[in-house]
């Protein structure tokens, strides 16, 4: 629902981050279970990208599956879906993974952006 | 503005002191006329002429997005192989550190604060125009509305008796931590009294927002079903109270409420449920016991 939003604060924390160089690749970890779709965001990321340091940028989709720890049984099982019973019926359940929305890491190129140079060239 | 959400870029998010009658700019933080919005109802606090100019919002605060709370990463730093940098930065991090600040604020105030979701007409304007009538000589209320547009809540609030700030989105479907962080600082909460967020209404994105507020509480209606909770986990999931309002509709409706509340439980096994209703008054002792439970706490 808000991938568009959430593409322009990726483009905008990387952006910040790179300090005018290029960006050759973002690599995300997005947890299966964080209420986004991953396709939505990759197909926004190439619109919301043009015209900064990331337009040349391959985005790199980490999908994240759920993983969640019984609090009665403390066993540990794969979450497919956000509310799930542990085997021994209980259903309080700790997720522990399945809910990221992060930026891992980004990589970048060692001379400065096209874009920033032909806007400071105006 | 929320750039979390980019989903108001056009349109602009303003928020309103209902008793003054100033509008603020959400964006810019700047005193503005309101745009469009001129009906008044019989509850009108507003003077003709607009007269704002004295609540400029000089808080030094900044509204760009370079605020992140930590270091910008150079590329000789030690988080670096090579070109590569690693963030591990959560994309929403600008949100929950504006929250993380607005939780500390009102800790710092023993002010105590809550966030209230759910579909658009599930009573939760109704629910607080009781709360204050009932509470407000006991507890010090002030509210924060949040709605696309119209100052109606805003103006219900304050003929309830409390002091209210409306925040219009204009475009977009939820309240995020700026604008609360800039709706307390005009209403200054005094400690000891209790603010309540009503969100716009939506079960969907308000539970990727934190606004910095002690709890969630999602209020459901009796008219909406058994599943409701299943059909939007990450919201009741994400509350600790459950309201199940309109309580005084049940004998015209079908509606199964042991289903309803198993519902709720089964997405949320502690969550805390109350049955009320916010017209004849039934249940409300529970809710208010559980407000002044928590405010309690707060104050240890």
């Amino acid at each position: 629902m808000h991938e568009l939003g959430i593409t322009r604060n990726i483009v905008s924390i990387v952006a910040d981050h790179a300090n005018g160089r290029a960006v050759k690749r973002v690599a995300l970890d997005i947890g299966k279970l964080a209420g986004l779709d991953a396709r939505s965001i990759s197909f926004c990321f190439d619109i919301v990208a043009q015209g900064t340091v990331l337009e040349k940028a391959v985005l790199e989709l980490n999908e994240i599956d759920g993983l969640g720890k019984c609090r009665s049984c403390e066993i540990e099982f794969a979450m497919p879906a956000l509310i799930m019973s542990c085997a021994c019926g209980s259903r309080d359940v700790e997720r522990l993974a399945g809910e990221e929305l992060k930026i891992r890491e980004f990589e970048y190129s060692d001379e400065a952006s096209q874009v920033l140079t032909n806007q400071a060239a105006c | 503005m929320c750039v979390d959400c980019g989903c108001s870029d056009q349109a602009k998010a303003t928020m309103t002191n209902i008793k003054i009658g100033s509008v603020v700019d959400l964006a810019t933080g700047l005193a503005t006329l309101a745009q469009g919005d001129h009906r008044h109802g019989p509850n009108d606090h507003h003077e003709h002429g607009h007269e704002h100019g004295h609540h400029h919002h000089d808080h030094g605060h900044s509204h760009d997005a370079h605020d992140h709370g930590h270091q910008h990463d150079h590329p000789h730093g030690d988080h670096n192989h090579g070109n590569i940098v690693s963030l591990q930065q959560s994309i929403l991090a600008k949100n929950d550190s504006l929250a993380e600040r607005n939780r500390a604020w009102l800790a710092g105030r023993e002010v105590l604060m809550f966030n209230l979701v759910s579909s658009p007409g599930s009573g939760k304007t109704s629910l607080l125009e009781r709360t204050i009538r009932d509470l407000g000589s006991e507890i010090g209320i002030t509210v924060i509305e949040g709605d696309q547009a119209t100052l109606n809540d805003g103006a219900r609030i304050a003929a309830a008796g409390a002091p209210s700030i409306q925040v219009n989105t204009g475009t977009g479907c939820h309240l995020e931590a700026d604008m609360i962080d800039q709706a307390l600082r005009e209403l200054k909460p005094r400690p000891g009294t209790v603010v309540f967020v009503e969100n716009v209404g939506n079960l969907v994105c308000p539970s990727l927002f934190d606004l910095g507020e002690r709890a969630k509480v999602a209020i459901l209606s009796v008219t909406e079903g058994e599943d409701k909770p299943l059909k939007y986990p990450h919201m009741f999931k994400a509350a600790e109270l459950v309201i199940v309002n309109k309580i005084d509709l049940l004998p015209h409706l079908d509606l199964d409420i042991d289903e309803l509340v198993a519902s709720a439980r089964a997405v949320n096994p502690n969550v805390v449920i109350i049955q009320l209703s916010a017209k004849t008054g039934e249940g409300l002792a529970e809710w208010y016991d559980w407000l002044r439970q928590h405010l309690a706490e707060a104050q240890e």
